[in-house]
């Protein structure tokens, strides 16, 4: 093989309910927030990505389409998909760092009071689902 | 739109008294990787073996890239590639002595990919097919199909009884495949986490028929949990269908299929899984669901034929 290695390495987790393409576009975020995808990367092609992680291929065009749409990545016409000089992500990166300091606390504070991880996790799927009964 | 890989109209198959499908009127868009789900006995071989025209249709009408399956079209036969759930490979044979045998019976056989494929695969050309270990049979008897460069790959079960690691090999090759020739597929499987990422359509069978055939994707979008305590579970919104319910004594959750946007602001809303979805469709019909309307799930999928 004379391939040049990928950029990234894509995993795929079936069980997490994550429909696939989110989960590719979330990588590749991650993946730039933390500086390991840099403007001007090229993302491995849809070929490269099928033979990397079992998947269907028009899932990996709709991932990389959705990268576009949320100005993290170009097409360039017969060329490829590259990540775009300067994404815009640090400002969520910086709000992250801060909301994650915030739920770390949070999470110290339930451990104190007796709920292990599957009831915290338990906790915060029904507050995104705005399942009331959990207030009351 | 472009003509549907595969479309039905109130197809049906009797075996003696028995129906093995009835009722079926479903299409499948071009440029898909359609699953085909349903417990086994469900009809899903009986639909695969009339798609690739080895049975005849008892009434009703099935039509495949736009032709009638075994009516005669041998173009058709050339742009479709069937494997059956058994593999069929002549044993005595060498890889290489199967490959000029497919050659010899494909007009569009194509020599660099099957060797390119065993070659990937690790297999080697001089392996003789009976010294093969399963997963690479599987492996030999799909490249026979890639080989031959269709349309259309009609798998059944293409991935049943292999280990883990030939699985994977193997749907790769099927992705690559797809991604390179934008082959069209429809294979029928068992295994739901494959569903979610390797296909994009969707169509559940159970009891012969057809319970549900769309876009994966929409699948996902149109389903929701709706949970209330049971003491006082607020009247169904409008516009859903009940697929599924569970009970305990302090809750009530349905699973439905909306048909129109749900607006309700007095049931808990959940998002369920893929598999949680299929699931229920499955239990459809089985005796194991519990209580509840079972009929609003296949109305909008039956035909007029009874």
């Amino acid at each position: 093989m004379t391939e040049k290695q990928p950029s990234i390495l894509f995993r795929l987790d079936p069980r997490s309910g994550i429909a696939p393409y989110r989960q590719l576009v979330d990588q590749v975020r991650q993946a730039v927030e933390m500086g390991r995808l840099r403007g001007g990367d090229q993302l491995p092609s849809v070929r490269d990505v099928v033979t990397q992680v079992t998947i269907n291929p028009n899932t990996v065009h709709r991932a990389y389409r959705e990268l576009e749409h949320l100005g993290l990545a170009e097409g360039r016409l017969g060329l490829g998909t590259f990540i775009t000089q300067n994404p815009d992500v640090h400002t969520t990166e910086a709000s992250n760092a801060e909301l994650a300091r915030q739920l770390q606390l949070w999470a110290q504070r339930a451990r104190a009071a007796g709920l292990n991880d599957n009831d915290m996790l338990e906790l915060l799927r029904r507050i995104l689902n705005h399942d009331e009964r959990v207030l009351s | 739109m472009t003509t549907p890989v595969i479309e039905t109209n109130a197809l049906a198959k009797r075996f003696g008294r028995k129906w093995g499908l009835r009722d079926c009127t479903f299409s499948i868009p071009a440029g898909k990787v359609a699953a085909l789900v349903g417990p086994n006995g469900a009809g899903k071989s009986t639909l695969l073996r009339m798609a690739a025209g080895l049975s005849r249709p008892t009434s009703g009408q099935i039509s495949v890239l736009g032709s009638v399956p075994g009516a005669g079209d041998p173009s058709l036969l050339k742009r479709v590639g069937y494997l059956d759930q058994v593999r069929p490979l002549y044993q005595g044979f060498r890889v290489d002595e199967m490959f000029r045998f497919g050659e010899g019976t494909n007009p569009t056989w194509n020599m660099a990919t099957a060797h390119d494929y065993v070659d990937q695969l690790g297999i080697s050309l001089r392996d003789r097919v009976d010294n093969l270990s399963g997963g690479q049979r599987a492996q030999v008897a799909l490249t026979m199909c890639l080989a031959k460069q269709p349309e259309l790959l009609i798998l059944d079960e293409p991935a049943a009884e292999l280990d883990p690691v030939a699985r994977e090999d193997l749907l790769r090759l099927l992705m690559r495949e797809v991604a390179e020739r934008g082959t069209n597929v429809v294979l029928s499987t068992h295994a739901l986490g494959d569903v979610g990422s390797i296909c994009d359509y969707l169509v559940i069978m159970s009891h012969s028929r057809i319970v549900l055939a769309d876009d994966l994707e929409f699948v996902v979008e149109s389903h929701r949990f709706l949970g209330a305590a049971s003491s006082n579970a607020p009247a169904l919104p409008e516009g859903v269908a009940v697929i599924d319910t569970r009970t305990s004594s302090r809750e009530v959750t349905h699973l439905v299929r909306m048909t129109l946007p749900l607006v309700d602001e007095t049931w808990q809303v959940t998002e369920p899984t893929l598999d949680e979805i299929i699931m229920a469709y499955l239990r459809l019909g089985t005796g194991s669901t519990l209580s509840q309307p079972r009929h609003d799930a296949t109305t909008a999928t039956s035909g007029g034929v009874s």
